[in-house]
């Protein structure tokens, strides 16, 4: 039996009158990187937001790394392993890029009276820009960086703190060909190293070749589940992606 | 080129304390020079103290002149009418900093829930509870009557001299920590919180704490402030102790000279009081020099919207850019990141 790393048990919200998501249950497996697609509004992100604590479920539960937790709270699951990057890339624009990975790293509350960005740190930080080569860049305001540099930051910060799970929401949206290759050679890396993936991610052809198994949503609710080859032939997912 | 700048900062302040410790000795006591300089360093330090809560954790509070009037009472309280307290209130001042920091805690832990309109609403009130209770409390704070505070046994000629250095060395404390706060993951984490604050929430940041820190740090330093300008005037009223003015006064100064940022208050302060007192006294008693007060202001920020010092420096920075663009083009293409032009950015990424 494989191991699930994060299981999602019937979440539904509501925003006034429109149903964003709706009974929704689905798992993910350790080690893999599973996506989640849907037409537009669908409720990927607003499951995303629920998953990681931004948003109040109306009623459901997540279960964590064997942990059942009914109100998951952002801070608490970044501590626990599962961290996340946004649709709109959320950094701190007047913090230079290697603030962001060090602010994002976590420290204790001694450290919270120690130097700004200590030896160590450096040490952590540098680390993590070579991996994503963004040395050059370290003591730049990361307001200043490009779309698609942001992106890049972002999701560099977010592993930081050696999450066990990253749930990404559209890294490549917006991002110019070379940085799509670049996200994904990272991911890659990363998986490799262990670290399990959720992605919402509208690239079909990024997906096909990245991601096993492939969640399908339409109007908040999964409607397929299963490996990218047979996803495409879905008359389902055609349907919801082409009908109406 | 950091070492430079950390030797540029450390010249700055050691002149501008130089001066300021110097200036005293050089003029001796001149009454309204004198008065103006300790009003001047008072509002320093106020700025300063409000900008850890206002500019770096940017949460624009407009209570806190109810820290000023409390830690002015406490002196009124203590050392009332005849009793002489010579330095001893000076010595005394850190006991009332631990207790409006302490006071100040609840306050700021239910006040720093909320945000921008509602947070500047719920601390104003809190400064008018402060205003009503000191109103009304008859028994202990004499209420409109006001409450005095024993004159201080010191020679006439120099009689200022105590409360001058005595602002003075709370103006260094209020800097000092802001330069602490700066230098340490306190500042850090306040500057997530500034930027945004559930992103910081998410990447476990311990908002609430850094939070409360600041508040109750800015709380403690601005009612010692209050204390040594209640034994300057000798007399405590309600309406100058817990005063909206008092207020508008921290939030203008820091607002001119740059939030967040370490000389922006001081600078401001040093702007504002001055025009004040001069408009004060070109307009007489009337109220009309409180418009050029207000014009003074409205000027500098139509032409420097973000505060004197952010400005200029954004200004320097970006001539910078420009000279160093074809450096960073290269790097761009060396880590085979995005070619889109590097959108500047200021404001909250979402
Ligand atoms: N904060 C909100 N308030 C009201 N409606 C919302 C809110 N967030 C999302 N929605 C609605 O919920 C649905 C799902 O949105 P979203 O989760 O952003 O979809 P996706 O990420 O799959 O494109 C959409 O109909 C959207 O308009
Ligand atoms: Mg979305």
């Amino acid at each position: 039996m494989s191991d699930v790393l994060l299981s999602v048990d019937h979440f539904t919200k509501r925003f006034g009158g429109v149903t964003a998501v709706n009974d929704c249950s689905f798992s993910v497996e350790s080690g893999s990187i599973t996506a989640l697609i849907g037409p537009n509004g669908s409720g990927k992100t607003t499951l995303f937001n629920m998953i990681t604590g931004y948003l109040k479920a109306d009623s459901g539960s997540i279960t964590f790394n064997g942990e059942t937790i009914t109100r998951p709270r952002p801070a608490d699951l970044y501590r626990k392993g599962l961290s996340r990057t946004f649709q709109q890339a959320r950094i701190f624009p007047e913090l230079t890029v290697i603030e962001n990975l060090v602010v994002a790293a976590g420290y204790s509350w001694k450290g919270l009276f120690g130097k700004r960005v200590s030896l160590d740190d450096e040490v952590r930080a540098q680390k993590m820009l070579h991996e994503f080569r963004l040395e050059s860049l370290a003591q730049l305001p990361s307001g200043e960086l490009s779309y698609g540099q942001r992106k890049l930051l972002e999701f560099a910060a977010v592993l930081m703190s050696e999450p066990s799970l990253v749930l990404l929401d559209e890294p490549t949206a917006g991002v110019n060909p070379v940085m799509i290759d670049t996200m994904e050679r990272h991911i890659r890396e990363r998986n490799a190293a262990g670290v399990t993936f959720l992605i919402v991610e509208h690239d079909m052809q990024l997906v096909m070749r990245l991601c096993n198994p492939v969640v399908v949503l339409d109007q908040g609710s999964p409607i397929a589940f299963g490996a990218p080859a047979t996803i495409q032939t879905d008359p389902l997912v055609l349907e919801a992606y082409l009908g109406s | 080129m950091k070492a430079l700048l950390a030797r540029v900062g450390v010249v700055r302040a050691v002149a501008f304390f130089g001066v300021l410790v110097i200036v005293p000795l050089v003029t001796g006591q001149i009454g309204w020079l004198t008065n103006a300089l300790i009003f001047t360093i008072m509002y320093a330090a106020l700025a300063s103290s409000w900008n850890l809560v206002g500019g770096y954790a940017g949460y624009p509070s407009l209570g806190h002149a109810a820290f000023f009037g409390l830690g002015a009472y406490s002196m009124a309280i203590v050392f009332n009418g005849s009793v002489y307290g010579g330095y001893l209130p000076f010595v005394m001042l850190p006991l009332v900093a631990i207790g409006a920091a302490l006071i100040s805690l609840p306050i700021g832990w239910v006040a720093m829930r909320t945000r921008a309109d509602v947070f500047a609403i719920v601390t104003i009130t809190v400064l008018f509870i402060a205003q009503t209770l000191a109103f009304n409390f008859n028994t202990v704070t004499g209420g409109a009557q006001g409450k005095s505070v024993a004159p201080a046994p010191f020679d006439v000629s120099t009689y200022n001299w105590p409360f001058y250095y005595a602002m003075l060395t709370l103006l260094a404390i209020a800097m000092g920590i802001s330069l602490y706060f700066r230098r340490s993951k306190i500042g850090l984490s306040l500057a997530t919180v500034r930027a945004d604050e559930e992103k910081a929430h998410g990447v476990g940041v311990r908002v609430t704490a850094v939070k409360l820190i600041a508040f109750a740090v800015s709380c403690g330093i601005v009612a010692m402030v209050g204390g040594v300008w209640a034994y300057y005037v000798g007399f405590v009223y309600p309406q100058f102790a817990v005063d909206p003015l008092i207020t508008i006064g921290m939030v203008l100064m820091t607002f001119l000279g740059g939030r967040g940022t370490l000389w922006g208050p001081v600078l401001g302060a040093f702007i504002l009081v001055p025009a004040q007192e001069f408009f004060a006294f070109t307009f007489g008693a009337s109220q009309l020099y409180l418009f050029a007060y207000a014009a003074v202001f409205l000027v500098i920020m139509l032409f420097l919207p973000r505060g004197i010092l952010p400005s200029i420096s954004d200004r320097l920075r970006k001539k910078r850019a420009a000279a160093n663009g074809i450096l960073r083009d290269a790097s761009d293409a060396a880590s085979a990141v995005s070619a889109q032009p590097a959108a500047h950015q200021t404001g909250v990424t979402r």
